[in-house]
């Protein structure tokens, strides 16, 4: 696999970009403990050739700003013959927010790399189960497109607006196909384990 | 037993098995399923997931391993062969993928063929298939052939034979399958009006566009079914929302 840091100067695959490091983070930590390096090689694992989107230092900006935010706490570790490390762990007020996180159905617009990284760090965490993640996400697609369907359905023949809600039917029904994708991984992940 | 007085199909514990030893397969193992009057089911799972046999097993058209089955209110699992073959005419009506019309026949007269089996009189049974052709908005192509019609026409015409003898139950196997978008649209909204006049329905499809007109939303994997939404009722997001247009 190649290391993220050569993959630094390809340009991110559009609309890929990584909005929302922070809930990952927190969800990471909620296994247990971590120093930033860890939890960027944990990230870069997850994300495979996407991890070019993000940058080296974001994990530990995150960090920071989450420790302002009381979200999370960290401890000075010393090691033998290489510079101190800082270890991070959740405060309480941290795991209610992955909680919520893990809960919250709305779809991430550009790119279904949050919803894999919520899966992969619920996994990690023992948190929850990502089958069931996926199940609640499914659930909230679907109704959502029954009701474009619908929608698009009452509109009159050659209406330009059935155009525009065929298109959100179909980009929601390729959602949902992936995230059949996913159930079948996290179902076969379950049983391996 | 379960109280199932309201429900126009009741399933319970259906289980289809082919094969034996080490090559026995559970197509459908162990599903329960109530249908209300009126009320519109969708069963959506890949291909392979058992769906189509259930809809089968539904049907009649195959016999359950074991497993308990009621259609409008009669037992069916220990019926003799001739009586469920009756039961079906009267109660049930299908619609498949590949249409299976008559190819010999035209349009009114493939409508009007389950009713003049069921014994009804030809001329009832012509009146009765020229509303239904009219229902489905093809009364200007009843005296074409199938072959003269296009995929999307066909399907309105088996949906309108599928409602020849007013059955309890629509079961439908992929009914948009070999449709492109636009004749889709047209037996989607044709399934919605029916839904809106009261039809039971359930349609077994892998493609949500389908399964997004029902009441509910069953999803189905190796045999069993594994989830359930419920498409009508309860808080919805606005059209605006889904569509990503709130900024």
């Amino acid at each position: 696999m190649p290391q993220p840091s050569e993959l630094r100067d390809t340009e991110p695959l559009n609309g890929y970009q990584l909005r929302v490091v922070r809930e990952v983070l927190l969800a990471l930590l909620a296994a247990e403990p971590s120093h930033g390096y860890q939890l960027r090689a944990r990230l870069a694992l997850a994300l495979g050739p996407l991890a070019g989107a993000l940058n080296d230092g974001q994990v530990y900006v995150t960090l920071n700003r989450l420790e302002k935010a009381g979200l999370v706490a960290s401890e000075r570790v010393g090691q033998a013959d290489k510079p101190d490390r800082r270890v991070y762990e959740l405060t309480p007020a941290g795991r209610h927010q992955v909680t919520d996180w893990l809960e919250d159905t709305s779809w991430p617009k550009p790119a279904p790399a949050e919803f894999h990284l919520k899966l992969v760090a619920a996994a990690a965490a023992g948190l929850a189960d990502p089958v069931g993640i996926v199940n609640q996400q499914r659930r909230a697609l679907l109704v959502g497109l029954a009701q474009a369907q619908r929608a698009a359905l009452a509109e009159p023949d050659a209406s330009v607006a059935a155009l525009l809600l065929e298109g959100v039917v179909l980009r929601l029904q390729a959602d949902l196909r992936w995230l059949e994708a996913c159930a079948r991984y996290w179902n076969k992940a379950k049983e391996r384990r | 037993m379960t109280d199932t007085s309201g429900s126009v199909l009741a399933a319970s514990a259906l289980r289809k098995e082919y094969g034996k030893g080490a090559a026995l397969v559970r197509a459908v193992d162990d599903v329960s399923l109530e249908v209300a009057q009126g009320e519109s089911v969708a069963i959506v799972g890949p291909s392979g997931c058992g769906k189509s046999t259930l809809l089968y097993l539904l049907g009649g058209l195959e016999r359950p391993t074991a497993g308990t089955l009621q259609l409008a209110q009669r037992q069916l699992e220990q019926m003799p062969e001739a009586g469920l073959a009756r039961l079906r005419r009267r109660a049930l009506g299908f619609v498949f993928q590949a249409f299976h019309l008559v190819d010999e026949l035209n349009a009114l007269e493939n409508v009007e063929l389950p009713a003049l089996l069921a014994g009804a009189s030809p001329r009832k049974a012509r009146e009765r298939a020229t509303d239904l052709l009219e229902q489905v908005g093809l009364e200007d192509r009843a005296e074409h052939l199938p072959s003269a019609l296009s995929g999307g026409q066909r399907q309105r015409v088996a949906i309108a034979r599928a409602l020849a003898n007013g059955p309890a139950v629509v079961l439908a196997d992929e009914p948009t399958g070999n449709l492109d978008s636009a004749a889709t649209t047209d037996v989607l909204r044709l399934f919605e009006q029916l839904h809106a006049d009261g039809q039971t329905l359930v349609v077994v499809t892998h493609d949500e566009r389908i399964a997004a007109t029902a009441d509910r939303l069953i999803t189905m994997r190796d045999g069993r079914f594994v989830d359930e939404t419920k498409l009508t009722g309860g808080t919805q997001r606005t059209v605006t929302e889904i569509a990503g247009l709130d900024g």
